[in-house]
């Protein structure tokens, strides 16, 4: 540990960075000349012991040292390799074997065993007579209630005006301190078919109980990034009455199927295409993406998309079987983070 | 094209050479799961776990392959039979009584494959079966209204009126017989108390429970009794509450309350089951949380993890430490109760699960390797002898190398774990790799 020996010997408490400077160039010197001190190469790999790391200097200034020194080495190797990499693959041409694609957590996804198989009939069945079965089958239509917790502050009140401009056929009411148990019935009897509850916490709006009336299940999102239409920067113009399409990303496997279902069983059967307006539930490694735009074909091959009405994303807490009864009701799903988020590469949704 | 998930009717209406198209359809979709598998073997005594679903379907899981087969009474699901109480039949282990939600009992037969004769209609009242029983050739069954009726259990017969009728009290959850005294049943439900009765005795209860002193702020504690098990070699009873209670009842003391009373959680507990060694329970509730409950002290011993939805059947193995589960995430889980606790089987099955019921035969592992071995095994061996070929062309160096790490890896692994060699050795491993 000569190096080491020869900066202890060098560097004294007052200006350290001057030091470590003017090492850093007696280090260049001495690997340009050649010459040694105490009989150490000036290669730094040599320098040191095998088994050697820079995390067992104890000294904090010299460690940071060595380690952007060892850093910058790592970089240069690597660009390299990079140009060698180029270099050869320029080099085959055509021959050249494919890039390799990069890993991403969603690439690396564990296969989940409940991803429902298009072509499995008990599947299909369940999904043809569960609690959707009227909305798909076109026997109801949607009719929705928005409300929200107690006392909502301005943002949460913006949110629910703004929700129901998106999901025709919806009505907002002031809660009123009611319980929902209470709201239920009186909401089955007046043909509603869905209540959504915007849950709000220290005036933002952070929760979403989504409960499909007659007797379906009640499914409660986290609810987080919530941007209203004006924080919305390039948006486009207010959306207009027209019924939007839908498009449903990425839920896959039973439970998301479910939830899938839910969503899409808040809006009409028939979008209106001249409307041009689209509705966008995104599934991502769990967390669901709201989206509402406008779109235009401008050619064959060409969209251009604006950006109305707000945006929040989604995160599923539990769907429970039945109307809202988070104290006695059965729970299909639950998360439970203890036990379900100890893999980064396996999710539910 | 016709594809084959669900058995069809009795073998006797189909002909022959439509039979042997359906064992190749069989064979070709079932391959993995039993070589020698014909129509008439199929959903023989190998499954250990039998399932009933909300869509109507009685599976029978395999659980070493992770395999369900299904049965369902008419060749398709249908969510109007959907299964909601399971027994076992006569005859040891060999029927299976399957109470649905249309007011009728069918039954099957685990060596067959396939529903028995004409369905048993059960009428009177509403609501699904909370409770099913059979003991000398006789049915019991309960229905949520709280109607208990005891039938002839002859398939010649057809629906004729019942034995013996009992009013048990609305809203029944659970009615469990003793399988100590087969004409001894428990009922017990939401404002329903524990009610012990004797089908050979009085239209009145042998034993009725009694609700708890009113709570510190002296209100009167509300009863829902979601589920009743016998102790046996005495004459207790402990059921689990709708408000997270368990508690114990015994006749035979003058005292009418619970004679021990524990709670769990904050959810509702729906199923319970007791434990091989008779001193404790496990139950579980909506949220999907499993826990022991030690019944001699009243407290919780473990809690087991591993389901996410609210648990709708358990039971124990009678002489073994596994624990079958099944809830409305749609999975069946066999869980080891004691030395090591954990999951031991996860099987998806694609409905919502009721109720399961949990053959007590000893020997799982064995039968269903018997028949595989003869078949497997020389062709595992031409498989492995090429591997090693292969492997001995690519890298002759390496061989010797590989070859002594995974024996010393071996033996290591049996002496003592020494972490900086297995890594080692792991790393050689996945180098020759």
């Amino acid at each position: 540990m000569a190096k080491a020996g020869d900066k202890s010997g060098g560097s004294g408490n007052k200006g350290l960075k001057r030091k470590a400077a003017t090492e850093e160039r007696q280090e260049a010197a001495v690997a340009e000349d050649g010459t040694t001190e105490s009989g150490v190469q000036p290669s730094k790999a040599a320098a040191f012991p095998p088994g050697f790391s820079v995390s067992e200097i104890k000294n904090k200034q010299r460690r940071h040292l060595m380690f952007t020194r060892w850093k910058q080495q790592q970089r240069k190797e690597k660009l390299a390799a990079k140009k060698k990499l180029k270099k050869e693959r320029e080099a085959l041409g055509d021959k050249a074997p494919p890039k390799p694609i990069p890993k991403t957590i969603d690439n690396q996804r564990v296969y989940d065993e409940t991803t429902v198989d298009p072509n499995d009939e008990e599947v299909a069945y369940d999904e043809a007579t569960d609690e959707f079965a009227s909305y798909f089958n076109r026997q109801t239509s949607p009719k929705i209630l928005i409300t929200t917790s107690d006392r909502p502050h301005g943002r949460t009140v913006r949110l629910c005006e703004q929700l129901s401009t998106v999901i025709p056929n919806s009505h907002v009411y002031y809660r009123r301190g009611l319980a929902l148990k209470k709201i239920i019935p009186q909401c089955i009897s007046r043909d509603f078919t869905d209540l959504i509850v915007i849950n709000e916490d220290r005036k933002i709006p952070n929760g979403l109980i989504l409960s499909h009336l007659p007797n379906g299940p009640t499914a409660h999102f986290k609810m987080s990034s919530v941007r209203l239409r004006k924080e919305i920067k390039r948006r486009g113009k207010e959306p207009t009455e027209h019924i939007p399409e839908i498009i449903l990303n990425n839920f896959t496997t039973r439970l998301g199927h479910s939830v899938g279902r839910m969503f899409a069983s808040l809006f009409p059967h028939n979008p209106q295409f001249t409307g041009r307006q689209v509705a966008t539930f995104h599934n991502q490694r769990d967390y669901i993406f709201f989206r509402f735009h406008r779109y235009i074909f401008k050619s064959e091959k060409k969209v251009g998309i604006q950006e109305l009405g707000p945006r929040f994303t989604l995160k599923l807490r539990s769907l429970q079987k039945g109307t809202f009864d988070s104290k006695y009701g059965e729970y299909e799903w639950v998360h439970k983070p203890r036990e379900m988020d100890t893999s980064r590469r396996k999710f539910h949704l | 094209m016709v594809k084959l998930l669900f058995r069809s009717p009795p073998r006797s209406t189909r002909s022959d050479s439509a039979r042997g198209l359906v064992t190749q359809l069989l064979r070709r979709k079932c391959e993995p799961w039993a070589p020698g598998l014909s129509y008439g073997r199929c959903g023989s005594t190998l499954e250990p776990v039998w399932v009933g679903t909300d869509t109507g379907i009685l599976k029978g899981v395999n659980l070493q392959r992770k395999q369900a087969a299904n049965f369902t009474p008419s060749g398709q699901p249908r969510r109007e039979e959907a299964v909601s109480a399971l027994c076992w039949g006569a005859g040891g282990e060999t029927q299976i009584l399957v109470g649905c939600a249309d007011g009728t009992v069918k039954h099957f037969s685990t060596e067959e494959g396939r529903f028995q004769g004409q369905s048993e209609h059960c009428p009177g009242g509403e609501g699904m079966f909370r409770g099913l029983a059979q003991v000398d050739g006789t049915l019991i069954t309960c229905v949520d209204s709280g109607i208990l009726r005891v039938w002839h259990d002859n398939d010649k017969e057809a629906s004729s009126d019942p034995l013996l009728e009992l009013r048990v009290g609305p809203g029944v959850c659970r009615m469990r017989q003793d399988p100590a005294r087969p004409h001894i049943v428990a009922t017990g439900g939401k404002e329903n108390a524990l009610k012990v009765w004797d089908l050979q005795g009085s239209e009145e209860p042998v034993f009725r429970a009694k609700n708890v002193r009113n709570d510190w702020l002296d209100l009167r504690v509300p009863i829902w009794d979601q589920d009743i098990q016998f102790l046996p070699e005495s004459q207790k009873l402990v059921t689990c509450t709708g408000y997270h209670q368990v508690r114990v009842y015994d006749p035979a003391s003058p005292q009418r309350r619970p004679v021990l009373e524990a709670t769990y959680g904050e959810y509702p507990l729906t199923a319970m089951t007791l434990t091989p060694g008779g001193n404790s329970v496990i139950v579980g509730n909506t949220h999907g949380q499993l826990a022991e409950i030690d019944l001699r002290q009243g407290r919780l011993l473990v809690c087991l993890k591993g389901l996410a939805g609210s648990v709708r059947g358990l039971q124990c193995h009678p002489s073994k430490p596994l624990l079958a589960s099944c809830g409305l995430d749609r999975v069946l889980r066999v869980h080891r109760i004691r030395n090591p606790r954990g999951l031991d089987h996860k099987v998806y099955l694609k409905s919502q699960l009721n109720c399961l019921l949990l053959s007590g035969r000893d020997n799982w592992e064995d039968e269903p390797q018997e028949p595989q071995e003869p078949n497997k095994v020389p062709s595992e061996d031409t498989e492995t002898d090429e591997l090693w070929a292969s492997l001995e062309a690519a890298a002759k160096r390496k061989l010797p190398d590989l070859e002594q790490s995974q024996g010393a890896l071996q033996t290591r692994q049996r002496k003592k774990k020494r972490p900086g060699s297995t890594s080692f050795l792991k790393s050689l491993c996945s180098r020759c790799k």
